[in-house]
């Protein structure tokens, strides 16, 4: 069953938060340094963020500052906490943050 | 949304199957010659073979003869051939599938050899075959229906997209009186807390703690690091970086409704409403213990792209991820990558998901009957004797 309801043209939207107060957006489309649009999928309210890396399908930005050692969160709850300190805009992934509960593990 | 009219076997313990397969099952490894054997002389059944069987014991012993009966009594099955090597176990597999009143017959290869067995079983096969063409679908109502969920290959797109779709349709399916089984104990972690701030008393969250906790002191107990495997390569090359991330992007399918119950591995389900079941979270392990304890068909939202079918029951695959959708279209049922992009509602998602379901339900071959995927892969407790 295609997506017959989707623009061929390849839509605008960079960035989708899961929940207000979150500190990643996910990219819904690779994305390279730049502005770039993102909405919060709770809310629908649209924001713009400059993105400081490359950041590909479905990898995660950081939408504030993050000290090292902070914890991180989507879905409104934490998912880890960071390695080192990522600045806005950077990407977030398994090279700075890692599992709280399985700090053996990535 | 189109309304459309349900329909499906009835069989004769109640229960209500969406397909009508005739199986052809292996009690052991070495009787697989034999079953395949059968299926060649007889096109329109369904072998069954798999690698265990022997010299299993205690509880690893006692899920397999539960999973094995559970397959051969699902619903979307209309009868069975059980071929074994030696009585015993033979009769044990075909007496728990006999239970549901459906049509099986067992026949050991020990006192007759391969050649003679596959003749008595293809022709007790070919009558059941003919048999089974028989039955008619009659209408069915969508709370007769058990359904299982487990995602695959997720990435940060299920979490997004396939998985709120998913949520939608077992929400739906829960307020229509129907039962969703979903489990991956494993990949609970890190958001265990919220499944269990969802038991609906306090007996299903003790017994839901339980098997939280025995695989947690499994883990730690065998020291194991999880490294490279939890979350998977693939997970990581989707941008899924911490085992809470996999977690909570898991969670977001089992939509809103309480859970009724925690059930053991392949153990049926008793509670109409949204079960927890303890499992593994490999694809095909995960299908065959839920399509022994029942389901009729499965819902598989997948972001990298898994693509898992089951013998028995159908598995539909949603996605949100575009890059899955254009590079791997034929494993996919229904292409939700337009949510990604705010092009249409959540909800509108769910509606097409659930066309999609009562479409599969009447009859519509998935993507993964039609590539003739056909996953069956037993769980293991513990190493034979």
């Amino acid at each position: 069953m295609t997506d017959a309801s989707r623009p061929a043209e390849a839509g605008t939207l960079a960035l989708l938060v899961h929940r207000a107060g979150d500190d990643v957006a996910v990219a819904v489309r690779d994305t390279g340094p730049g502005q770039a649009a993102g909405a919060y999928l709770d809310s629908g309210n649209r924001f713009g963020l400059l993105v400081r890396t490359d950041v590909p399908l479905g990898h995660k930005v950081a939408l504030r500052d993050l000290a090292e050692g902070e914890a991180v969160t989507e879905y409104g709850v934490p998912i880890g906490r960071t390695r080192c300190a990522i600045s806005t805009g950077e990407l977030v992934h398994t090279h700075n943050i890692r599992s709280v509960r399985w700090q053996s593990s990535v | 949304m189109a309304e459309q009219r349900l329909t499906g076997y009835r069989r004769p313990d109640g229960r209500v199957g969406i397909r009508n397969h005739v199986l052809v099952m292996s009690v052991d490894d070495l009787s697989n010659a034999a079953v395949e054997s059968v299926a060649k002389a007889i096109p329109g059944v369904l072998a069954l073979p798999h690698p265990y069987g022997r010299l299993q014991f205690g509880a690893d012993l006692d899920l397999f003869f539960r999973t094995m009966i559970g397959t051969g009594a699902n619903p979307n099955v209309a009868a069975a051939v059980v071929v074994g090597i030696e009585p015993a176990w033979t009769e044990r597999l075909a007496a728990g599938i006999a239970e549901t009143g459906k049509p099986v017959a067992g026949f050991s290869i020990e006192r007759h050899g391969d050649l003679r067995t596959v003749e008595m079983a293809a022709r007790q096969a070919a009558a059941m075959l003919q048999d089974a063409s028989e039955l008619a679908r009659e209408p069915i109502e969508r709370g007769e229906l058990v359904m299982s969920i487990k995602c695959g290959e997720s990435d940060t797109t299920s979490g997004l997209g396939a998985n709120p779709a998913t949520a939608q349709a077992v929400d739906r399916h829960v307020a229509a009186g129907g039962t969703v089984i979903f489990g991956e104990t494993t990949e609970l972690t890190g958001g265990e807390h919220l499944i269990a701030a969802r038991c609906a008393t306090e007996e299903v969250r003790k017994k839901f703690q339980a098997f939280f906790d025995a695989y947690l002191d499994l883990v730690e107990r065998s020291g194991a690091n999880l490294l490279g495997s939890q979350p998977t390569q693939g997970n990581i090359r989707g941008g899924l970086s911490t085992i809470e991330e996999k977690a909570l992007g898991n969670i977001e399918k089992t939509g809103t409704a309480p859970v009724v119950d925690a059930l053991a591995p392949a153990e049926r389900p008793t509670r109409a409403g949204l079960n927890f079941m303890d499992t593994s979270c490999a694809a095909a392990e995960f299908i065959t213990l839920t399509a022994a304890a029942g389901s009729v068909i499965h819902l598989f939202p997948t972001g990298q792209g898994n693509v898992v079918g089951h013998p028995v029951i159908p598995v539909i695959k949603i996605s949100a991820n575009p890059l899955t959708v254009s590079t791997m279209s034929e494993h996919v049922d229904l292409d939700v990558s337009g949510l990604l992009q705010l092009d249409y509602s959540v909800e509108a998602a769910g509606s097409r998901l659930e066309t999609l379901i009562d479409r599969t339900v009447n009859g519509r071959l998935t993507c993964a009957e039609a590539l003739g995927h056909r996953e069956f892969a037993l769980t293991r407790l513990h190493p034979s004797a």
